[in-house]
């Protein structure tokens, strides 16, 4: 057990709070930057996977586990940012140009959805994004050309600052680094006034106002900042697959982020990582199972929906903080081993419901 | 004591037929404590509501150091000055203590969201100024055992005082206080007293409070606002609206009603 001792305020603002983490983390950044030459290049390529999922669920993370606003069009800012950097480059944009654009227009696109959030909530919000989702989805099948329509678009190979990524290692580097930035870009939110707004919001919206804080602007900038996390995503994404087209873009998509992002653990950044990977792993999993199960299970075409579905109802039964929550418990297992008890993630139960206004 | 810090002027607000709030007036000066008392429904917290803007009353005004707020948003109002607490607590309950003070810090950031996207010096340097701050509130109440704690593990009563603390880190000129004493045990009202005395006399804060403990309310108030049926009943120190014909009728039942 770690107590910490705090003799500064500047103690609270630093990122890492004791040498452990500092330890931990950097094995943990050594074992990632080592992970292209001690694995093959189909593991790599899940890897990167892993990473571009991770980004889009950081921007999600912030916005449903922060924010406290729902998005069931997540899939919608993916396809903005997949299609933007796809045509970007097509007209001959340097990537360090295209990525913040592709972000950019994503980020507008979400200000856009962002404004039925300064009216309705919960699963009302939910209606009104997902609808967005389908316009979007609709809008880049219609766009032919821009998008490609139906037939879809081809990216060529992409160069950053004169390297060549032209490899998985190469993608999975440079996935790596604009990952650590959005994670470190997203703490800083969240250790700042910013993040205490959007948190402030999530659990009282009556208070925040009353704190002084304007909720249509920072329902916005939450809004905004998701959809940009998205886009870049998206970016990453089309780079990834070289090859874009609607159907990968679809409402089913952005329920999957939706539901990776739940069983990762809502309301903690390592939630929406280990959400990531839980999702890329449970899909390599079943991809692997498809082949001995039982033609009638293994070629079913809900499959991958069902297991996922399962997942999600085990986790909210079970643990409802996700794998993260699983994880804080693993942890303090051994921390205080052999003094772990059962009953020490139980919350006082609060009978006190207030009567918001509405 | 020139001039009210704040007035309030013929204020309505009337639900369809009801007149939950009826042409009510009243002045509260600098650095007074002002109670609101009545019977459940007579108004207290649609008056508290009206001035911090959560309602826009049907007529009448309310007036803050000589300016009409009643058209401004709930967060100009806190901007202004104007502190608040919630007769249920209305925490940020997944944050830890600390958290809700600094969120009570807000209106002072220089900061806008990109600066803190990339904490930038500014924002460092005001989130230093606002932890000072916090810890301030955290000494005056002696929360120091809570700081780190998430709200939603606290027992009622220490809720309580952290909500009185957010409200504090803001560094109100006004505290509008609804029931700080509903829900505490005796000591934990006893404790609230000296805290709200202190308010007054130490911070030099002007507070506002709905309360029901009479005894807590003729201790610390200077004058007292008894309503019914969003009427005023009476209005005066303590001792004179305790001694009011209509406030007796209206706790008690009138004679015509035994």
């Amino acid at each position: 057990m770690r107590f910490l001792f705090r003799t500064r305020y500047q103690q609270d603002l630093r990122l890492f709070k004791h040498s452990g983490q500092v330890f931990w983390y950097g094995l943990l950044t050594l074992a990632l930057l080592a992970a292209p030459w001690l694995f093959p290049d189909y593991f790599v390529s899940q890897l990167v996977f892993v990473l571009i999922y991770s980004i889009i669920g950081l921007g999600l993370m912030l916005l449903i586990g922060y924010t406290g606003q729902v998005s069931m069009g997540h899939a919608a800012f993916l396809a903005m940012g997949a299609y933007s950097e796809a045509y970007l480059q097509k007209l001959g944009w340097p990537f360090l140009l295209s990525l913040p654009s592709a972000a950019l227009i994503a980020g507008v696109t979400g200000v856009v959805v962002g404004l039925p959030a300064l009216r309705v909530k919960g699963m009302y919000l939910a209606i009104a994004t997902m609808a967005l989702g389908f316009i979007v989805e609709e809008g880049v099948t219609r766009a032919d050309n821009i998008t490609g329509g139906n037939s879809g678009i081809t990216l060529g190979s992409l160069q950053v600052v004169g390297i060549a990524i032209d490899s998985e290692a190469a993608l999975f580097y440079l996935s790596l680094l604009i990952l650590a930035l959005c994670i470190i870009g997203v703490m800083n939110l969240l250790r700042s006034p910013t993040g205490r707004a959007f948190v402030a919001i999530r659990d009282s919206e009556i208070s925040a106002q009353s704190m002084g804080i304007q909720l249509a602007r920072y329902k916005t900038i939450a809004f905004a900042l998701s959809a940009a996390l998205a886009g870049v995503a998206g970016a990453l994404y089309a780079h990834k697959l070289r090859f874009l087209s609607p159907e990968q873009f679809t409402f089913l998509q952005s329920i999957e982020l939706l539901i990776m992002i739940v069983i990762g653990g809502l309301g903690s950044i390592h939630g929406a990582i280990f959400g990531a990977a839980f999702w890329i792993l449970v899909q390599q999993a079943i991809v692997t199972a498809k082949d001995w199960l039982p033609p009638e299970i293994g070629q079913q075409t809900g499959l991958q929906p069902t297991i996922f579905g399962i997942f999600l109802v085990a986790t909210v039964l079970f643990e409802p903080m996700g794998i993260y929550g699983r994880w804080l418990k693993i942890r303090l297992f051994f921390e205080l081993f052999p003094f772990y008890r059962k009953g020490m993630f139980k919350r006082q139960k609060s009978y006190l419901k207030s009567e918001r206004i509405k | 004591m020139t001039s009210p810090l704040l007035e309030v002027k013929g204020l309505s607000l009337h639900f369809g037929g009801l007149k939950a709030v009826n042409e009510v007036s009243f002045q509260v000066w600098p650095h007074e404590v002002f109670a609101l008392i009545g019977p459940n429904g007579a108004g207290k917290t649609t008056i508290f509501n009206l001035i911090s803007a959560l309602y826009r009353p049907t007529a009448g005004r309310v007036i803050f150091e000589g300016e009409a707020i009643s058209h401004l948003a709930p967060h100009d109002i806190a901007r202004l000055g104007v502190a608040r607490t919630f007769q249920n607590i209305e925490l940020f309950e997944h944050a830890t203590v600390l958290q809700n003070l600094l969120v009570g810090r807000h209106c002072q950031r220089h900061s806008s969201w990109w600066q803190d996207l990339l904490m930038t010096p500014i924002v460092r340097r005001t989130e230093l100024q606002f932890r000072r701050h916090a810890e301030e509130v955290i000494d005056f109440l002696d929360l120091q055992h809570y700081r780190d704690s998430l709200v939603v593990s606290l027992p009622y009563g220490v809720r309580k005082v952290v909500e009185l603390g957010r409200a504090l880190a803001m560094r109100p000129k006004l505290l509008l206080l609804d029931e700080p004493s509903s829900g505490l045990n005796v000591e934990e009202t006893e404790d609230m007293g000296f805290w709200i005395e202190d308010i007054q006399n130490d911070l030099g804060i002007t507070v506002i409070m709905v309360e029901h403990d009479m005894s807590l309310v003729s201790r610390l108030s200077d004058r007292v606002l008894a309503l019914n049926q969003g009427e005023v009943l009476a209005l005066g120190t303590p001792a004179e609206v305790q001694a009011h014909r209509g406030v007796i009728d209206a706790y008690l039942g009138g004679a015509s009603d035994a």
